[in-house]
């Protein structure tokens, strides 16, 4: 034990002095533990690996710019900084609350992206055109008061007022419209969902 | 009921290592790192 704890403090001694092997045989011969205590505490992977990683960020620049205090205790302080980075990250997490999407539980089945994907958007803009082209079919008056009702929105009192004809006409051309889409609809088997 | 014991996971925790292009991505950082004294500041400057 004393053997090995005045092996790391003149380990650390090479590495302040130049020599960058010293650090990789202090990583090598303590990783394991460092890297098994912080997984003890976070129990992910990912999370721990970048802890493992910002604690010798931290090591390596504290002894770089010579501020270490050798008293024999590379490794506890070592641990002292993850353990001080664990808490970081705990307390970060407490403001902003992430999901871990690993277990059984997952948060993917109650929120839902309610965007399209990419496939279903193609097919949305299939219909769309299809269902354009049918439009384009009708004849012109029924067509007029299609686009004017479905497309812009309009009551069939503006519609009347828009095309000079009385609201019954415009309710009948409309009709006549939805009828005509649909026997053309019917006759080709056109698939208009999605 | 027997009790159940289980070193599972104590055994899982010893197995525990950082991946290797963590390492070597400290050890390469640690090379890149100088700093630089100048009038009791110093600087720290990244090189590659």
């Amino acid at each position: 034990m004393q053997h090995e704890i005045l092996q790391d403090a003149a380990l650390v001694t090479n590495y302040i002095h130049g020599d960058e092997g010293a650090l990789e045989i202090l990583i090598t011969r303590h990783k394991q533990k460092i890297y098994s205590f912080i997984y003890s505490k976070v129990y992910d992977r990912d999370i721990t690996e970048d802890i493992f990683q910002d604690t010798f960020i931290k090591v390596i620049r504290t002894l770089k710019r010579g501020s270490y205090n050798e008293e024999g205790k590379f490794l506890p302080w070592v641990m002292r900084i993850a353990h001080n980075l664990v808490i970081d990250h705990f307390r970060k997490n407490n403001r902003m609350p992430k999901f871990d999407n690993s277990g059984e539980f997952s948060i993917f089945s109650v929120l839902s992206d309610s965007t399209l994907n990419a496939e279903k958007q193609i097919i949305k803009d299939q219909v769309e055109t299809d269902v354009r082209r049918l439009v384009d079919e009708l004849p012109e008056d029924q067509k007029e008061v299609l686009l004017m009702r479905i497309y812009n929105d309009m009551s069939f009192k503006e519609i009347s007022d828009k095309t000079g004809v009385s609201i019954n006409t415009a309710l009948g051309r409309m009709r006549y419209a939805l009828i005509n889409l649909r026997k053309i609809i019917e006759k080709h088997n056109i698939v208009l969902t999605n | 009921m027997a009790k159940l014991y289980t070193n599972d996971s104590i055994e899982k925790l010893n197995n525990l290592k950082p991946k290797e292009e963590t390492v070597n991505f400290l050890l390469n950082y640690s090379k890149a790192l100088s700093v630089i004294n100048c009038n009791k500041m110093k600087f720290e400057a990244l090189l590659n």
